[in-house]
Parts: structure tokens; sequence; C-alpha cells
């Protein structure tokens, strides 16, 4: 079923690896996406796939078609590789039209010209730019420009799409619209989507799944719900969604919260197989706490800091020993007043640990 | 209180509007006007059938033709070989390209009429010393190329014009976003056709801009014309200008007749410049990127060390050749001796530069002339554009238009119109002195002055001042302490820009020298015209080396200042 293979893709920038034997299956009609603060390899990496970048080790495939491999100096150009791409600063051509930009790969490919007309105006159509087609792209906002992008890429109906970080150069609420846009685009058309971003939710609310990367290294790779439910390190908890993270130390066989006098309830023992190990740490998500009323229902005590009212939310700040963690609750819910002291419950606690 | 002070700034403001707009309406636009009024009006009457039997004469006639076209083929060969470069140099694996495009910037600096000299040496059509080689070696019965023709001519002003297409286009294709020809190969473009059909459309505008530029100082251009093609019998509008006016000793009818050539000259370059705004005003595309990636280098492969070698080739023909040519004869102890040891000595440098009274003048001369000029015209530039950019005062409209004058008048065409200005008929007689070169060369270098000033003036936030002012500061503290400061660095860029090229000025210089007031540029073109070959290539030789290292000066000290 996979249909785009890395094997063990590698890419130097002289001494700097910036992708580092990379191993990658995306399936045919899937919505992959890499996120990853920036300068993590992702942008490389779909670079790489576009042809754009030599690799420095590694093969990539697509289907059974070898495109890139250093060890045979062999690499389909860029141009033969039959992909659409979107780039971030849109990349749209202010000296053609709105159809000629989008034309642009059908007559390179020397269709028919009735076969040209067809396909523009259908991938003008799908992207609500019929009426826009005589305009200069020069005179469309921001949004626009970007479905001429969408649209150029769509024209050649391509078995892949490579978006670099296409939304990123739009407003907020732009970019959420733009985002199903481009779900729905790939319902219709069913091709696979390799997503380049480094904005979570985007990631979140398109992808079937997801490849975390820090520093050109795969920290995980699963769907959405996964990365967020069962992030396979800390790196990867506190990089997706809000984080909290408590220093843990060990007294006498005891687990401590760094700074605070009473151990850890009975509810919250580290994993045995961490026991006795430093650099331990309790990690745990703003909104998976709860306030309950005493240590008997297996809390941690702490003495609320700040508390900000967000409109649907509120925000908690709570000092445990010399440590901060917050909490969010909907306004609704009851909560301690400001220099109370209160006794927290996490819900789904994470252990990690070692330094990551 | 508050009422006046507003009255005295009013007052101030009024006096520097005042000051700029004479200044420019006595060193630019008075000439310009005189220039039309002695074209279109004699004897105190409108007479335009004058002005076409002038301009009918067949060797008026010949001489407009002539000027159109070597600018047009010197235009076109610029263009190409210029973008041609530009693209070598960005967009490919090309080796040694930091070198490379370094060397293409020096013709930039080297005054076209020594190039044209040193081609005259090397191409004559019976002394050249090319010809020479190739007729006496290889049994030629002629020369293989006749550099007195229209095609040498051109190919010469080629050489040293083609940086100004190269460094727009240069400029152009490093600021453009690379994702503009990436999205292109992806969509199944090869790199011809996105050279064609993506990157040369994009930059078209800084071709065409840099084009036009080219045609504009071609058309108006002396040194290159005067020196190559005089001897055939090929004029141009300026040449034919200083023919007229310098074998009449200044009768009227050679200067009315050179002011309908001036005429037609002012009317082509303010043609040009609109063309050139519209050009730059239509194409303006937003072609510069967000995240940055290196460009696409296209892999010459097989080509690659043949290009290498053709750009190696082309340097060392058009920018080696010429100025070892130069310091060569320069060192001769007569022009005709073979280069061998026994006739190759340092005495003509000598002889120029201690003994000789007409080189050591000449070289007094546009040391102080360049100075001074610099100097003026620098503290002149910075006044002018803070009208222009930043007071907000009635009567700036003038001002703008007058300042946008000298960006399109030709030095033939000052040089022209300073004698009819500066000739005791307005009671103030410079004609023959070293002043009356000095109010040319203010006028013809206040374009670059008011482009560096402006330039400065525009990063000078207008909040800037309005703190100054809230600390409690005076108009003028507030220009003293905090305008002046932060626009030094564009008034030294403007200093520099009007030294240099004044040290090696002819085209004005040549049309108001008399026997004392020769300069560098009017010493080295009158010697060679009499012959003097060997001491005019040297005493081209020490421009070459004051010009140089001038420059090398400048690029270290504005590195440091950070212009």
């Amino acid at each position: 079923m996979s249909y785009v293979r890395l094997l063990n893709v590698t890419k130097k920038f002289g001494d700097v690896t910036a992708v580092n034997s990379l191993n990658l299956e995306i399936g045919k009609g899937e919505c992959f996406s890499m996120l990853g603060p920036s300068g993590c390899g992702k942008t490389t990496t779909l670079r790489m796939v576009a042809g754009f970048e030599d690799l420095s080790d590694g093969e990539i495939y697509v289907g059974d078609r070898l495109i890139s491999s250093p060890k045979r100096n062999y690499y389909l150009p860029p141009e033969k590789r039959n992909f659409g791409m979107v780039f971030q600063a849109f990349a749209v051509w202010p000296h053609l039209s709105v159809y000629e930009n989008v034309a642009f790969p059908l007559r390179i490919r020397k269709l028919p010209a009735s076969e040209i007309e067809k396909r523009t105006k259908d991938a003008l159509r799908a992207t609500n730019l019929l009426k826009a087609a005589e305009d200069s792209p020069a005179d469309l906002s921001g949004g626009g420009k970007q479905r001429v992008a969408l649209a150029r890429a769509l024209a050649i109906n391509p078995d892949v799409m490579l978006l670099d970080e296409p939304l990123s150069s739009l407003d907020p609420h732009l970019r959420e619209e733009m985002r199903f846009e481009i779900k729905d685009l790939q319902r219709k058309y069913g091709f696979s989507i390799i997503y380049v971003t480094h904005d979570q939710s985007e990631a979140m609310a398109l992808s079937d799944r997801i490849l975390v990367m820090k520093s050109g290294v795969v920290q995980q790779i699963d769907t959405p719900l996964n990365v967020y439910n069962r992030p396979a390190n800390k790196f990867v908890f506190s990089f997706i969604g809000l984080s909290n993270f408590l220093d843990i130390v060990w007294e006498d066989g005891r687990a401590f919260v760094r700074g605070e006098s009473a151990a850890l309830p009975e509810s919250l023992t580290p994993p045995e197989d961490m026991h006795g190990k430093g650099g331990l740490s309790l990690a745990s998500r703003p909104s998976e706490i709860d306030f309950v009323s005493d240590s008997d229902e297996g809390g941690l005590r702490g003495i609320v800091s700040r508390k900000a009212f967000l409109g649907e939310i509120i925000d908690y700040q709570v000092k445990i020993g010399g440590q901060e963690i917050r909490v969010q609750k909907g306004r609704r819910a009851p909560g301690p007043e400001l220099g109370e002291a209160c006794w927290l419950r996490l819900l789904r606690p994470f252990w990690y640990a070692g330094e990551q | 209180m508050s009422s006046i002070t507003q009255k005295s700034r009013f007052g101030v403001a009024q006096v520097i509007l005042f000051l700029s707009v004479a200044i420019l309406v006595i060193v630019v636009a008075v000439p310009v006007l005189l220039i039309l009024f002695n074209a279109f009006w004699v004897n105190g009457e409108f007479n335009i059938k004058d002005v076409y039997k002038i301009i009918s004469e067949p060797q008026t006639y010949q001489a407009l033709i002539n000027s159109l076209i070597i600018a047009c083929v010197t235009t076109i060969g610029s263009t190409i070989v210029g973008t041609f470069f530009a693209w070598l140099v960005t967009r490919t694996d090309l080796p040694y390209k930091g070198f490379m495009k370094a060397m293409f910037l020096v013709p930039f600096m080297l005054p076209s009429f020594i190039g044209a000299l040193a081609w005259k040496m090397l191409l004559s059509p019976n002394a050249g010393f090319i010809n020479k080689f190739f007729i006496d070696n290889f049994g030629f019965d002629g020369p293989i190329f006749n550099i007195y023709s229209y095609l040498g001519i051109s190919l010469v002003e080629v050489m040293y014009l083609f940086p100004f297409v190269f460094i727009q286009v240069c400029g152009a294709l490093e600021r453009m976003d690379p994702t503009l020809e990436e999205s292109a190969r992806i969509s199944g473009a090869g790199l011809f056709t996105i050279t064609r059909k993506i990157t040369i459309p994009l930059v078209l505008p800084s071709i065409l801009s840099g084009s036009l530029l080219i045609m504009l100082y071609s058309m108006a251009h002396f040194g290159t014309v005067a020196v190559l093609g005089i001897e055939n019998g090929i004029f141009n509008i300026p040449t034919l200008i200083y023919e007229r006016i310098h074998q009449s000793g200044g009768s009227f009818d050679a200067i009315r007749t050179g002011t309908v050539l001036a005429t037609v000259l002012i009317i082509t370059a303010a043609f040009i410049i609109w063309l050139q705004g519209k050009v730059l005003g239509k194409g303006h595309y937003q072609i510069i990127g967000g995240k940055s990636f290196r460009p696409m280098e296209l892999k010459l492969r097989a080509l690659r060390v043949p290009l290498l070698i053709f750009c190696l080739v082309y340097i060392a023909f058009t920018i080696v050749l010429p100025t070892a040519v130069i310091f060569l004869v320069g060192g001769l102890k007569t022009y005709g001796l073979p280069f061998t040891w026994e006739n190759l000595s340092l005495s003509n440098y000598k002889y120029i530069l201690f003994e000789y009274n007409v080189t050591k003048d000449a070289i007094w001369n546009s040391v102080t002339l360049g100075l001074s000029a610099a100097v003026i015209t620098m503290f002149a530039g910075v006044m002018i554009s803070y009208v222009i950019v930043k007071m907000k005062v009635r009567g700036k409209r003038i001002l703008e238009f007058l300042g946008m004058l000298p960006f399109s008048v030709p030095g033939s065409v000052i040089a022209l119109g300073v004698i009819l200005a500066w000739s005791g008929q307005f009671g103030i007689n410079l004609y023959n002195t070293v002043w009356i070169i000095l109010v040319a060369y203010i006028a013809r270098y206040m374009a670059f002055s008011l482009k560096a000033n402006s330039a400065a003036l525009e990063q000078v936030h207008d909040s800037l001042v309005e703190a100054s002012r809230a600390c409690g500061a005076t108009m003028w503290q507030s220009l003293k302490d905090i305008v002046l400061p932060l626009v030094r660095p564009g008034m030294l860029a403007a200093f520099f820009l009007i030294f240099l090229p004044s040290l090696r000025e002819l085209t004005v210089s040549i049309m108001l020298y008399s026997p004392t007031t020769r300069t560098i540029g009017v010493a080295i073109y009158t010697l060679n015209e009499d012959g003097e070959t060997v001491v005019s290539a040297a005493l081209a030789g020490i421009a070459l080396i004051i010009i140089i290292v001038g420059q090398m000066l400048i690029n270290r000290f504005t590195r440091k200042v950070g212009v």
C-alpha cells in the first residue's frame, strides 16, 4: 500500500546533519504531516522528495520507481517527478494571469488545447477561482494567491502533493478555512499529501499520520490521536499541546516533587523501571488536571500563584514546591482563589526519565 | 509663544526652499532653457524652419543617425553581454563566481575613453599592434579588424557599459524568490523553459531599465567616438557639437547648430527617462520572497570549463589587455618601438608627474576641481534632498520637478548650456576660467548627490526628529544632532560618487577648457590628438592608478561605515 518510500535518507550540509537516516512509508491517498520546530529538517526532507536537494545517503522511491539515489548517482529531475507542490510564499508568477498560471504545467506537457482548457477550468472551479481567471495574481489577496498555487498544483492531477507550510503566510481565520478546503480537495482527487508545518493544530486537523521531528531525527510517527495521547518521549509531549513538567527526585527510595517535603501520593507512583533514576519528570496537560477537596483523594498540594480569566477558560498557575504548573478549567467549574491552597489530581500522568 | 516659533520656522523653511530652488535654477534650469531658447529663437522670434534646416544638413543629419546607430548597437550588445554574465554568476555552478562578479564590475570604474585609446593602439587599421602582428606574421594583406568603424566604436562602448545591465540583473536575480522558479520546475518545466518563460520575464524590467540607461549614456557619449570615430569621419551628436564649436572658436553659427543638436539630446533623454519610469512602474513585480533557500544552480556539466575559459578570456581581453597596453606604451621611449626591455622605462611617468607643466597642471586641476565640486554638490544635494523628502512647504512641487532635471541632462548639453549662461551674456564671464568647469561639474553631478542623499534621508523616520523636538531641541538642533549624523553615510557616498568620476571627466571639460585649465581627461585626449602618444598613455596610466587606488580606499571605507 505504501506509495512514497524513504529508505535511510540522510542529508548533510557540511558538518551539520540536517536529516539523519530517515525511514518512512507514505500510503496512497494518505495525508502525512511532518511537524517540528524550525530547523528540524522537515523542509529539507520535503525538498529531497521534490528533487530540489540531493541526498547524502539513502534512497527515495515512488511506487516501484527509484527517484533519488546518491549511491547510483541517479536523480530524477524535479520536473519529471509529476508532483504538485505549494510553497509558503505562494510563488505565483506575477507576469502571468491566474488562468495562465494554472495552465502552465499543462502547456509544458504539450496537452491538446481543449484538454488544457478543460483541466485548467476544472482546477479553477475546484478552488473557486473561475471568476478571477483573467485577473493578475498581483491583485489577489494572500488567500487568493494560495488558491492559485493550489489550482496550479492540482491541474496536472498529481499522485502526490507536496505542501511546504502553505498556510503560514495567511491570516489565522483564513488559515482554518483553507485547511478544510485542502482536505476537501484531497477527498475529491485522492492524491497523497506530504505536508510540512510547524503548526500542530494544522497537522492534527489534516493528517492521517504525523511525523514529529527534532534536529533531523524522527521522534514519533503515529496518528494524531496517538501522538497526542501516547507521546513517545518528553519532546513530543512538550511539542504537541500545552504541557507541564515537574522534576522528581528520589530520597530513601521514595519519590518527591523537587522542593516539596511530602512524598508523592500512592496514585502517582512512578513505573517500576524508572525507580531510582535521575532526571525523572512527571508530565501532565493543563486541561487534564482536576481540583480535588483534600489529600485523601491522592492530590498534590499547591498554592495558586496566578489566576487569569481567558474567556471560555480560566488559567491557573499553581506552585508546588519550587515549581509551577498550569491548570486550565472551564469558566463554570469551581476553583480556588488566588493565594489559596489547593489539591491537584493529575488525570493522565506521564513519566519520562533521563535528560532529553 | 507658540505662534512666534511657528512663524520663525516658516521663515527658515522658506529660506531653505528658496536657496534650493535658486541653486537648481541657476545651475541646471537656466543652461537648459538657454539651449532651447537659442535653438528656437533667432533675432527675437520663434523660428522652427531654421531648426529643420540645420537638422537636415548632411553632416548634422549624419551625426544624429550615427548617435542612434551606435547607441542601438551598444545597447543591444551590452544587454546581451550583461544579462548573460549576470545569469552565469548568479544561476549556474560556474567556478570562481565571486571573483568573476568583481571583475565584471571593474569596467564601471575604468574611463571608456582611456579604453578607446588602448583599443586604438591595438586595433587601428595600420598601426594597431594586433593588426600589425597578423599582417607581419600570417601574411594578412590588411587589418583583421578596423576599430575606426561603427562596430568598433560600439564594441568598445559595450565593454565599458555592460555593467549597467549586469549589476541591475544580478541584483534582481539575487533578490528573486527561488520558489518562483522551483514551482515552475515541479510543474514540469526544464531549466531552459524556466529561464525563458519565468526568469527572464520576471527580471525583464531590470534588464530594460539597465538597457535604457545605456542607451541614454551612449547617445550622449563623447570619449569613445571622439577617439575612434573622428579619424574616419564618424561623428555623433556630442562630438559634432565639440568639433563645430572648437573649430570655429565659438562662432554664432556653431553655437546654434550645437543648441539644435543639444535639443535633440534633451528630448531623447527625456523620452528615455520617461520610458524607463514606465517600464519600472508597469513591471513592478513583487518577486522578493519569503524564506530563502539557495536558488537552484544550473549544473553546466560539460560546458563548465569552456564557459570558465570564455569568461577568463573575456576578462583578459577586455580588461587586462587594454590596461597593460596603456602602461606599456606609457613606458616606451618613442611610439612605434617594440616592447623590449631596453625600450621601456619609467622616464615618461617621471616626466609627466614632475617636469611637464601641462600634465602637472592637469592633475592639480582635476584634483582641486573634483574636491570642490564634490564638497559643494554634497552639501547642496543634502539640502535640496531634505526639502524634497522631509519638508512640507508650499512650492515643493517646483523643486521636485527641478530635482528631476539633473538626471536627464547629458554632459555635453550641460557644457553647452554653461557656455551660453556664463560667457558674459548675463554680466558674468567665466569662460576660459576654471570656474566655468566647476559650475558645469556641479550641474553634471547634482543627480548623484540627490540620489544618495535622498536615499539616506528616506531612512530617517520623521518620528526621530519629532522625538528630538519633544525633548526640547529646536529645529536647528534636531537637524544638527539627529538628522545630520544619520545622513552622514549618504553624504559621504555622494562625495565619492562625485569625486572619483570627476577625476576622469572628459565630456564636459573638453568643451570648456582653456590652455591653462586642462583636466586629466582633457590632457590625455589632447596629447593623444597632438601625436604625443607615449606621454598621453603614461598620463592615462597615472589616471588609472589614481582611480583604482581611490576606488579601493572607498570600498574599504564604505565597508567600515556600512554605507
